[in-house]
């Protein structure tokens, strides 16, 4: 119930600044820009979308994805607001549940917005939705995993671009560290057990197995950890700052 | 009803060797009082003697080293939810979401607070005639001027009508025709609840305060009514007073 009251308030200041319309705006002319540019979708004809459209998500979301959760618990830190939140009878879970629930909501909305290149390949050809469905899903979750990771971030420092930077650092390694061309020239100066560890690491592979229609539970695992593990770390840090 | 509770006069607050301990520093240092239903306590004191500290331990946001406070008679260490209920609050810098309206932001307390329906809208309501807050309801909080700012985060502790008032320098940056309508709020809703409110201002004592406690350094260096407190200074000031009992940050007054 008070997550439920956190959540209404933290999407209304989304929607009452300009914060969301810009984020959103922003992804889906450089989702769909890349799209047509670099991804070739004229050209390649790939109606599953993985290579043309989802291939992008990634790299867009390291960017944009900490620009929507910086301010969650910097902002409540720099303006002092987390003393009410402290004082009224709600537990920290509560608003972190809401916290992130509202930032998920807004990219959830964005990627909803994207709809037109679903209906293009629907009227191009003959896509199989399902894996579409996947990839959407897999697109998703990356998403979260940054969020988590921002909001994280976010519990430590009270300056929203010290929050910015770091976490776009952090969500910049984990993208790098799987890709392909990165991996193909660490993998010339360390053993392939250490590599294997870096890729499972980096967010590729779990990214594409879901692109790809493959539900395998590790990718589930991994997504469900960082997600998990950056929410209790946030809870940690804001009870270890109070005391 | 209102003669009936004034007569009884059960501890709402109850401090208990309140410590607090910030890596060296010992910021509250065995802090012990008890405050009535009925009874306005000023907690007087110089800068960084404590009594934010104090204060945010009370109310739950920071857990005490050591020690205990209960707020009609819940502990808020064993039991903080139920304890929070209790309590209206006004933190030192009176922080608010700078994003919303005045009726935004009291809607938004209120339903935290458990509020539903037109019992959230009667409570909200009130609060804004309570704070005079009605000539700014629908405007966006940071338009608003440093004493509309205060007073809505006034409104925000009344929302629940509790039965205790936690309040850090509700005069702070006011101007004096605003003081005074807030030491007579005070001093209204202190005839049904329990009110602890910090000030630096010594005139505060006399106008609103039933009880008043001096600290320094974490701890109780005075403790009685105006009167009595008066009594204790050897010039009949509470300045003199003030002054001979804390120590000042500069080492000026020796």
């Amino acid at each position: 119930m008070s997550s439920c009251t956190i959540y209404k308030r933290e999407l209304s200041s989304y929607f009452s600044q300009p914060t969301a319309y810009a984020i959103i705006v922003i992804f889906l002319m450089f989702s769909l820009g890349l799209t047509f540019t670099f991804g070739e979708f004229m050209r390649v004809g790939d109606s599953s979308l993985q290579w043309t459209f989802f291939f992008w998500h990634p790299w867009v979301y390291m960017l944009l994805a900490p620009a929507v959760g910086m301010k969650l618990w910097a902002d409540e830190q720099r303006t002092g607001t987390i003393e009410l939140l402290g004082t009224f009878p709600v537990s920290t879970w509560d608003v972190i549940i809401g916290k992130f629930l509202a930032a998920v909501t807004v990219w959830l909305i964005a990627l909803f917005l994207t709809f037109p290149i679903v209906l293009t390949v629907n009227y191009l050809g003959n896509p199989d939705n399902g894996e579409i469905f996947a990839g959407y899903l897999g697109s998703f979750l990356v998403c979260c995993a940054f969020l988590a990771v921002t909001m994280l971030v976010s519990a430590c420092t009270r300056d929203q671009v010290v929050c910015l930077i770091v976490s776009v650092a952090i969500c910049v390694l984990v993208v790098l560290c799987g890709y392909d061309p990165v991996t193909r020239e660490l993998g010339k100066v360390v053993s392939p057990a250490v590599l294997e560890g870096v890729v499972s690491l980096g967010v590729w592979d779990h990214f594409r197995s879901l692109n790809s229609g493959l539900f395998r539970l590790k990718d589930f695992v991994w997504f469900g950890s960082i997600i998990f593990v950056c929410l209790l770390g946030t809870s940690a840090i804001l009870s270890a700052k109070r005391a | 009803m209102s003669a009936f509770a004034r007569k009884i006069t059960y501890p709402m607050i109850e401090v208990e060797n309140l410590t607090k301990q910030f890596g060296t520093k010992r910021a509250v240092s065995n802090l012990s009082f008890t405050v009535k239903k009925g009874e306005v306590l000023g907690f007087l004191g110089p800068n960084g003697a404590g009594k934010s500290t104090t204060m945010r331990m009370i109310t739950g946001f920071i857990p005490p080293t050591s020690g205990d406070a209960k707020v009609c008679g819940i502990s808020i260490t064993d039991n903080p939810h139920e304890a929070k209920t209790k309590i209206g609050y006004l933190p030192e810098s009176a922080p608010l979401y700078n994003d919303m309206t005045v009726v935004g932001f009291l809607k938004f307390c209120a339903a935290i607070r458990g509020l539903k329906g037109t019992a959230k809208n009667d409570a909200v309501e009130r609060a804004i005639e309570t704070c005079f807050l009605n000539s700014v309801a629908t405007q966006s909080i940071d338009t608003l001027s440093k004493g509309y700012r205060h007073r809505t985060c006034l409104a925000q502790a009344l929302l629940h009508d509790p039965e205790v008032l936690i309040l850090d320098e509700p005069t702070d940056g006011l101007d004096p025709n605003q003081k005074f309508e807030v030491r007579q709020l005070i001093k209204r809703l202190g005839q049904t609840k329990a009110i602890l409110f910090s000030t630096h201002i010594l005139e505060e004592v006399d106008a609103a305060c039933t009880r008043a406690v001096i600290v320094d350094r974490g701890k109780i260096v005075a403790d009685g009514t105006p009167s009595e407190l008066l009594a204790q200074s050897e010039t009949g000031s509470l300045t003199d007073l003030f002054r001979k009992v804390t120590s000042s940050d500069t080492g000026a007054a020796a």
